[in-house]
């Protein structure tokens, strides 16, 4: 009856949430609140490694652009809710949309009056420009297979950070900077500062575990049974009336929103945001966060991303950033494809010796 | 456009679309024997003309991009020992993430070992300012050396491919392996050859273009998207069709410099690719059935 309870995923979002509060009380005990902003940063990557999660794991189709979509939602906000239109105050859009709130007075950086939007109004932006170029991107690219599905989406984060790099609209290779805070509801705001550190700790791993509930519902919904059979045998889940194509890109652009969304709050955490952002590598971190979190296995993905990003973010790989990633997805993927949390010592045992006595037969 | 200043661009597109072509046949050498796309099929290219460039510190050129080309084919083999050989019947995805790793880790190791600056041999014949009168249009002798070394690269291939026992053998793994198998053949030190031989002629092209193109440790990933596009342009598995798109490429993309701001260049490449994959995947020649049946 316990073992039932704990099982169900209201109950595992309740503990994921204990676990959280936990991680903060332990900071304060230990004197190391400052850690808090790398978790908190650690929280906003960790929503794009979930919806990579389930395209990844259920969909079964694997993107090596992801960094794309979190840099799109970053740079949407970044760039509009710092954008000075006061100059066009005249223009009647530019009026109405200021009528309306959309447009909101702000002083800048040198204590002038600048007229930018709302970060609400921003964040709606970013998540719908989130969801139209994934929904553009998804149609002919996820008819593609393999190698020719990671290239393509390879080759699209590639012109995406390429396109940033040269924008000088954009801010070129510094980026975007000066980001104002977004206001939540009731005085809570998402921006840095010690003061509301703990509560942006909190806000971002809520948001995680909003995030949570809604695909652990989806994944055991009829959409997630659909997914599952997709990965397993696409002909066959096609077969038994399964739309395939319709899934998947249903998938695609839902994980590409939860990366926009993170991107564009840690944005306003960190008040600015770059192009390196949408780099490749940032990409290949979180297929790499998927794939040692196993693949289908959304609860190992948090708990991974959670870990790799914070010990990341710390700098505690040093120089070796990058090549630790890469390894860890060298060895996981080499002897154990399901994620570490399934490691199958006897089967990699046997894989290996395997290997010796073949060899012995050739 | 002056008559000159197309040249001018055409050569210069020639020069990148060696390096594309190789790589691209680069990818088809393994891909024919295992099915498996190599993503760090850029990374041998950097490693080439970054060991040549510490090589030839000590040595004579030759000798450094002998050396260079003999260190990267032992690198290549030591990928597929460790990472590919033992593993059953691996799932493609898979295999994407194995080989991403290792371009990461080949990537990071050169960091760690060269830093991040940028590297060149010296020209080959001359230097930077020598330069071939054709038809009263400049051309550095390097740019020469580049197109012979693609010709003898492909030249090498052929003959390997189609007169010698190994090759042939190759060719038959590519047609269907278990066959190839069941006839004797050792099919799995085949695949070793085939990344130790797409290793080997990616960093001999690495050394050849690097006093034109210059050699840095992040150059892999770009290199392995064009010579990704490169291979499915010409159809993958097809050798000479590969040679033909990688020269095709390098053209388009050093015209559109003369039109577009030069930091678009690396994204028209891409858009050629996401284009040939939407519209014709089978390449612009041929079938791909046919061509991955041909082998070489």
């Amino acid at each position: 009856m316990v073992r039932k309870v704990l099982r169900s995923r209201y109950a595992r979002v309740a503990v994921f949430i204990a676990v959280v509060a936990v991680v903060q009380l332990a900071t304060r005990l230990a004197g190391k609140e400052f850690f808090l902003t790398q978790l908190t940063m650690a929280a906003y990557y960790t929503l794009v490694a979930a919806g990579l999660s389930l395209l990844m794991g259920y969909a079964g189709q694997i993107s090596l652009g992801h960094a794309a979509f979190f840099a799109i939602g970053g740079y949407a906000s970044g760039y509009l809710t710092t954008v000075d239109l006061s100059a066009r105050k005249a223009d009647a859009l530019v009026a109405a949309l200021a009528r309306l709130h959309v447009l909101v007075p702000r002083t800048d950086l040198y204590g002038g009056e600048a007229l930018s939007f709302h970060p609400w109004a921003a964040f709606v932006v970013a998540v719908v420009a989130a969801l139209a170029v994934s929904f553009v991107i998804g149609v002919p690219v996820l008819k593609l297979k393999g190698h020719y599905l990671a290239m393509a989406t390879l080759g699209f984060g590639t012109i995406v950070y390429s396109v940033l790099l040269a924008s000088e609209r954009l801010g070129a290779a510094d980026g975007i900077g000066s980001v104002p805070p977004f206001p939540l509801l009731g005085g809570l705001s998402v921006g840095g500062g010690r003061a509301i550190r703990v509560a942006n700790y909190y806000v971002a791993w809520g948001v995680v575990a909003a995030a949570l509930l809604v695909l652990t519902n989806l994944v055991h919904s009829r959409v997630g049974r659909a997914l599952r059979a997709i990965h397993g045998a696409e002909d066959a889940a096609a077969s038994m009336g399964v739309d395939v194509a319709r899934y998947k890109l249903r998938t695609f652009v839902l994980s590409a929103v939860l990366a926009a969304i993170g991107g564009a709050f840690l944005t306003h955490f960190n008040a600015g945001i770059g192009p390196g952002e949408a780099g490749v590598m940032k990409s290949v971190r979180y297929v790499a966060i998927v794939a040692v979190g196993g693949m289908g296995s959304l609860w190992g993905t948090i708990a991974t991303s959670g870990v790799l990003s914070f010990l990341s973010l710390r700098g505690y790989f040093g120089t070796l950033d990058d090549a630790v990633f890469g390894g860890v997805l060298i060895l996981v993927m080499l002897f154990s494809p399901e994620g570490v949390l399934r490691f199958d010592a006897r089967g990699a045992l046997a894989a290996l010796r395997g290997r010796s006595s073949r060899e012995v037969a050739e | 456009m002056s008559l000159e200043l197309l040249f001018q661009y055409l050569v210069a597109g020639l020069t990148y679309g060696t390096i594309y072509a190789v790589v691209g046949v680069g990818f088809n050498i393994i891909y024919n024997t295992t099915g498996i796309i190599n993503f760090a099929q850029g990374e041998f290219v950097m490693l080439g003309g970054m060991t040549a460039v510490t090589l030839h510190r000590v040595l004579p050129l030759p000798l450094a991009i002998a050396g260079a080309v003999l260190a990267t084919m032992a690198a290549g083999a030591v990928v597929e020992v460790t990472c590919i050989r033992w593993l059953r019947k691996p799932s493609v995805l898979r295999m994407i993430i194995i080989t991403i790793g290792v371009s990461i880790v080949i990537r990071e190791l050169a960091l760690v070992t060269w830093g991040e600056s940028v590297r060149a041999l010296p020209y080959f014949t001359g230097d930077e300012v020598t330069s071939l009168s054709v038809g009263g249009v400049h051309v550095s002798p390097q740019v020469l050396w580049s197109l012979g070394a693609c010709v003898l690269i492909v030249g090498f291939l052929w003959f390997f491919f189609q007169h010698t026992s190994v090759g042939r053998q190759m060719r038959a793994c590519a047609a269907n392996r278990d066959a190839a198998a069941l006839c004797g053949i050792a099919t799995r030190n085949l695949v070793t050859l085939s990344f130790v031989l797409s290793a080997g002629i990616g960093a001999l092209a690495g050394c050849v273009v690097s006093p034109i193109t210059y050699t840095a440790y992040n150059v892999g990933t770009g290199l392995a998207i064009k010579g990704f596009t490169v291979a499915i342009l010409g159809g993958l598995g097809s050798s000479m069709g590969a040679v033909g798109a990688g020269f095709l490429v390098g053209v388009l993309e050093s015209f559109s410099v003369s039109m577009l701001p030069a930091a678009y260049k690396d994204a028209i490449s891409v858009a050629v690719l996401l284009a040939i994959l939407f519209l014709r995947p089978s390449g612009l020649f041929g079938s791909r059935e046919a061509a991955r049946l041909r082998a070489a």
